[in-house]
């Protein structure tokens, strides 16, 4: 279920990384416990966000949920489908990433999760 | 209201019911109770579409007996308890002498000397005690706190009438909303009321506790075929905002008046008097000083319950209630601004996590259904 080639938060968030960036997504975990999906807040590209910082924030018909950056970095994309489409966190969780960080330290990726040990803890 | 109770949350006879659907739970009002089935917006469009079936066994139900019933019952709420036949139900307030709600409720006359109140889950005990304090030695009138004998389900939306039809023999088509009768469906005692809390055509439905299993398990195996769901209160929260109904702790409670939260309509002016009317009568004449709007947003984002709202860039107060509007795509919601503030149209701002977000005050209801 939670794809091996990306690594997890547990707040929920995963991270795809390749060539030092990172595309940032939530999980099918989270879109299933916050239901449809309405607004995404992101941030703008060039802001620096720490690990663990929130970054933006997820809008559902029931609750707002903050999003939490799972590796210091740069913000170098957006992804501005969302504004019109935030649906897709739904229909497809692990495919539909919200930014791109530019990672400032790899070894930060050792503190994440894997498809397993996420699985545990979602379990 | 949400508050964390100090004792365990109390069961409905439907617990096992929603546990085995798969239901997320929370505790509300004191109870244990189903946020959603599988998805709020979902549940709320099956209502708006179909039918949902919901479980409000957590609502309370006081009765108030005696050859002065009426004259108890006119003189503690607000609305004119007079103009109920039997087989009627009434939208009303239980008041503080300060014009402010101690709660609102239905009253149904069951006879002539009989009146049932159901009333808020989290203000049952609240209500029970002010009663029985308001209940004078020498009147002939008793106030009961009956809650534990029934079980209360709703089923709403525009399918509700040919789904309950064909499991009772009382004829719906003669039940006028805001009537009620006793009947059987599906071989329970049953009184059935056309009333709601969503917007909706439907029906609520009070039954025994130890029969609430099989009137559920019939209503849902007669309605699946037509698209009914089980709804939680996840969805009749959105319903009944899009309907512009007041959720009493939230958006009135003893720190607002009847007037404020614009329900003037339920003030039997013509009635005699009764606990507020003083008070609502000056404010009447002086005017209102702040009253309850409903709005929607006009950027991006959720106004959620407790967020700053301004006018004018002042602050003004708070939303009470704010959601997603599943029906309406858009977000909505109310708040308490200066009187002189209020007219449709003007705007306002709403502090979302720290961004001032523009809204506009609009007519309420949001939703109205068509009516054929």
């Amino acid at each position: 279920m939670y794809p091996a080639d990306l690594k997890y938060t547990k707040d929920h968030e995963w991270i795809r990384v390749a060539d030092g960036e990172g595309h940032v997504g939530i999980t099918a975990y989270a879109q299933e416990q916050l239901g449809e999906v309405v607004y995404v807040e992101l941030p703008a590209v060039g802001r620096t966000f720490a690990q663990g910082e929130q970054f933006g924030a997820v809008e559902s018909v029931k609750a707002v949920s903050d999003l939490y950056c799972p590796v210091s970095g740069e913000v170098v994309r957006v992804n501005d489908a969302l504004a019109d489409h935030p649906e897709t966190l739904n229909s497809d969780p692990h495919g539909t990433w919200l930014i791109v960080v530019k990672l400032r330290d790899a070894g930060e990726l050792d503190a994440l999760l894997d498809a397993g040990g996420y699985g545990a803890h979602v379990a | 209201m949400m508050q964390a109770p100090s004792a365990a949350p109390r069961k409905t006879p439907l617990h096992a019911r929603h546990r085995a659907l798969g239901a997320r739970m929370t505790t509300f009002g004191g109870w244990e109770m189903p946020v959603q089935y599988t998805d709020i917006g979902d549940e709320h469009r099956a209502v708006r579409t179909a039918a949902g079936l919901f479980d409000v066994s957590h609502m309370g139900e006081i009765e108030i007996a005696g050859r002065d019933a009426l004259a108890a019952v006119q003189r503690i709420t607000s609305n004119d308890a007079s103009r109920l036949e039997v087989g009627h139900a009434q939208y009303s307030a239980l008041m503080y002498p300060d014009g402010t709600p101690v709660d609102d409720l239905l009253v149904y006359r069951l006879a002539a000397d009989h009146y049932l109140l159901v009333v808020n889950a989290a203000n049952t005990g609240k209500d029970r005690d002010w009663i029985s304090a308001a209940l004078e030695s020498e009147e002939d009138a008793v106030a009961v706190d009956t809650s534990r004998r029934y079980a209360l389900l709703a089923l709403q939306g525009p399918r509700s009438r040919e789904i309950l039809q064909g499991l009772t023999a009382v004829e719906l088509d003669g039940l006028r909303y805001y009537t009620f009768a006793n009947g059987e469906v599906a071989g329970v005692r049953a009184t059935i009321s056309r009333t709601g809390y969503t917007g909706e055509d439907g029906f609520e439905l009070f039954v025994a506790p130890q029969a609430a299993e099989a009137v559920w398990a019939a209503l849902t195996d007669a309605g699946a075929p037509v698209g009914l769901r089980p709804a939680g209160l996840g969805a009749r929260d959105t319903l009944r905002l899009e309907a512009a109904m007041r959720l009493h702790g939230q958006d009135m409670d003893e720190s607002t008046t009847l007037l404020e939260a614009g329900l003037g309509w339920i003030v039997g002016w013509d009635k005699g008097d009764f606990v507020g009317r003083g008070a609502l009568s000056a404010q009447r004449t002086a005017g209102v000083r702040r009253r309850l709007v409903g709005f929607e947003m006009l950027d991006r984002g959720i106004a959620r319950a407790g967020y700053d709202v301004y006018a004018d860039g002042e602050r003004v107060g708070r939303v009470t209630s704010g959601t997603w509007a599943p029906s309406l795509g858009k977000a909505i919601g109310m708040a308490y601004v200066p009187a002189a503030h209020g007219a449709v149209d003007n705007g306002i701002a709403v502090d979302i996590r720290g961004r001032r977000a523009q809204a506009r005050i609009v007519r309420m209801p949001f939703y109205k259904r068509a009516r054929s």
